[in-house]
């Protein structure tokens, strides 16, 4: 079954928040503001179980600057 | 064999430190009895008649794939750092979508002068695999991304005496770099060549499907070319009589620090780490440790380095790998965690500043292991580096913080007493 994952262009993301108060499951906030995944592996892209689907496309759309992106992998 | 002299561009060093910059300009080819034939650094002129004297014609072009089939026997790695495999890099980017082929010379490692040096010896042999990695991918573009001026100016007239000679199927265009750290980072050199600045971007496609202005795009290391043009000339059966069964062929590396002759030599991976700095005159001082891979490498320390083989997995118990082959040997008179802090500070100012965890993260950590060096953290200091580390590795669009995260593990570890040390105040190596 393939997974949904979220990446993060950092060079977009400001630290809006967005994602943190959408995804809490996942992400939670760094010193600066800043996402920061909750079980680490942010390097390829945080796993998105089946059952955040949903909150996970909500987050990525909302993003204000367009820095989350849900890839199938 | 052939030791070239160079002088590595290093941070500012202690008094105190290892003269980094030091080299000795009598330091000449010096031919070694182990010398394998016709390697890179094996000819006596780069010029294009000394090219073809030692290394002979490319042999007849033959079908795209043939390319792709001989450097899959052959093993080929990339020489730009990450070791990735070459055919499958050149595979990846197919045929048929006019593809863009990119030589990167960007050379963004202040302690690296190996592409450089390769570009000014031998020209032909990375102009000779830049065509046939152009062929591989039916390029519609080919490029040479180059820091160094003496090795752009060596390779616009290689360019020049081939144009002459009608030799190349590819016109080749020269782009000079800015030589930032991360300037030799694939998608940073795509941006050069797409005349945007030279940082590391997101990608969310790899470079082969989408590079230069969205076209499939390989980007490889000037060194591998040239392995390339040698392979094509005499096979993979004859690379593989150099290097591990794991990791063929010789390599390039740029040895600095308290060594007698600082400068490029080349040699077989596996080379037993000791023999290495044998190419380079040896140690000049008792040694510490030596860094291996760069400023994103990691530490071996003293007792390791006279068997330590020199490949992925003879490295790998020490966290290190070869990397783009930079080597720097600490002598015992040299603080370790001074030189690391010396190096992460640089790290830190040659962020892009694109993404967040590295632009606040890298100076913070500088700045406590500049405590930690200097004798002033208190106790917290390590804890606050290790939490710290943890918050910015795998967190960027490029390699940076986790490249700079490994250094600073592996100087905790392989200098673990000398942290004891400076918590109570004193150095171990400068007291």
């Amino acid at each position: 079954m393939p997974t949904d994952r979220l990446s993060i262009d950092w060079t977009a993301c400001a630290g809006r928040g967005h994602c943190i108060e959408l995804l809490p499951e996942l992400l939670t906030e760094d010193p600066w503001g800043y996402p920061l995944p909750r079980n680490g592996g942010a390097g390829r892209g945080v796993a998105v179980p089946a059952g955040l689907a949903g909150p996970a496309r909500r987050a990525a759309a909302s993003c204000p600057r367009l820095a989350l992106h849900l890839q199938r992998s | 064999m052939t030791a070239v002299p160079v002088t590595p561009q290093m941070p500012q060093m202690p008094q105190s430190a290892v003269n980094l910059a030091a080299v000795n300009p009598a330091a000449a080819a010096t031919a070694t009895a182990e010398s394998p034939d016709r390697r890179l650094l094996s000819a006596a002129t780069g010029d294009l008649p000394g090219h073809l004297a030692r290394f002979g014609e490319l042999p007849r072009r033959g079908r795209p794939g043939d390319l792709v089939t001989e450097l899959e026997r052959a093993g080929l790695t990339g020489r730009g750092g990450a070791a990735f495999p070459a055919w499958r890099k050149v595979s990846a980017v197919g045929q048929g979508r006019r593809a863009v082929v990119i030589g990167n010379a960007a050379e963004g490692e202040p302690a690296s002068a190996k592409d450089a040096t390769l570009l000014a010896h031998a020209p032909h042999l990375v102009l000779d695999g830049l065509q046939l990695a152009a062929d591989a991918v039916g390029a519609r573009e080919v490029h040479l991304s180059v820091k160094s001026r003496a090795a752009a100016d060596a390779a616009v007239r290689a360019l020049a005496e081939r144009r002459a000679a009608n030799r190349d199927r590819h016109q080749v265009r020269v782009h000079r770099t800015p030589g930032g750290f991360l300037s030799g980072e694939a998608s940073a050199v795509v941006a050069a060549v797409e005349g945007r600045p030279a940082v590391p971007g997101f990608t969310r496609e790899h470079l082969s499907s989408s590079g230069v202005r969205g076209r499939p795009t390989l980007v490889q290391n000037v060194e591998t070319l040239a392995h390339v043009a040698l392979i094509a000339r005499y096979g993979a059966d004859w690379f593989r009589r150099a290097g591990t069964a794991e990791q063929p062929g010789t390599f390039l590396a740029t040895i600095s620090g308290a060594v007698r002759r600082p400068g490029v030599v080349e040699a077989g991976y596996g080379v037993p780490l000791g023999a290495l700095l044998d190419r380079a005159g040896g140690p000049s001082a008792p040694l510490q440790a030596v860094l291996i891979g760069g400023y994103h490498g990691a530490w071996l320390p003293a007792e390791a380095v006279p068997e330590a083989p020199v490949s992925r997995e003879g490295l790998a118990p020490w966290g290190a790998s070869p990397g783009a082959g930079v080597v720097i040997a600490l002598p015992t008179t040299a603080c370790g965690l001074d030189l690391t802090a010396r190096i992460v500070n640089y790290l830190a100012g040659q962020s892009a500043g694109q993404c967040a965890p590295c632009r606040n993260g890298l100076p913070l950590i500088a700045d406590r292991l500049g405590m930690l060096a200097a004798g002033t953290g208190d106790p917290g200091v390590v804890g606050a580096v290790d939490r710290l580390t943890d918050l910015v590795e795998g967190r960027g669009v490029c390699h940076h913080p986790d490249g700079t995260v490994r250094l600073i593990r592996s100087a905790l570890r392989t200098f673990a007493d000398d942290v004891t040390a400076h918590l109570a105040g004193f150095c171990l190596a400068t007291r």
